[in-house]
């Protein structure tokens, strides 16, 4: 009896360090998710707002979404805007941010877009940290 | 000018990007909620007294 329960509990440790890193993937995918994963709705909630106003805003601005890279500053901005997960495959489906404008806001956009990316990247590793216990 | 659903000031673009980058900031890189309020607003004002220092001193190397 006691070796069964020693192999439930080895078994339900195990099947928690399968999925140590579904926070930080969730996170990455949708804007927040590895937050509402982990129950932390406050600030899932404030991240997804925060990230995707930041991503549609840029969008707003017409900024320019990366399909693909001619060379080093374009690779960045590609790297950059794969960080939106999910809303970067939905742009790129509905074609938005595929025209290139030339104003002064367009550009900024450009980099509304490249930095919610990066901004969801943080997000994703702060929801893997409070998963693993090393935030709180 | 082109068709942007939504074409802000310079300075209204500086303080939405702030806004946006100090909530990550904020919740991210401090534990308890009243941290995260504290680095937040200290990210924010950061965020914009810099842009408006870094203008002044481009407004004085341009003329």
């Amino acid at each position: 009896m006691a070796t069964e329960e020693i192999k439930k509990t080895s078994t339900n440790s195990g099947s928690q360090k399968e999925f140590v890193y579904l926070p930080l993937i969730a996170g990455w995918l949708v804007p927040g998710g590895g937050h509402f994963l982990l129950r932390k709705w406050g600030r899932g909630a404030l991240l997804a707002a925060s990230i995707l106003g930041m991503f549609v805003t840029g969008l707003a601005m017409q900024g320019k979404v990366y399909a693909n890279a001619h060379d080093i500053l374009d690779l960045l901005g590609l790297a950059g805007d794969l960080g939106n997960g999910l809303p970067y495959v939905i742009s790129r489906m509905l074609g938005l941010g595929d025209v290139q404008v030339q104003v002064t806001t367009a550009d900024y956009g450009t980099r509304f877009i490249v930095v919610a990316g990066l901004l969801n990247v943080i997000a994703a590793v702060d929801a893997h940290n409070l998963r693993t216990g090393r935030k709180s | 000018m082109g068709n942007a659903i939504f074409q802000p000031s310079h300075f209204a673009a500086v303080v939405l990007f702030a806004l946006f980058a100090s909530t990550v900031f904020g919740i991210t890189q401090r534990e308890t909620p009243r941290r995260m309020v504290r680095y937040g607003i200290y990210c924010f004002v950061l965020f914009v007294a810099s842009a408006i220092a870094l203008s002044w001193v481009m407004y004085f190397i341009a003329r």
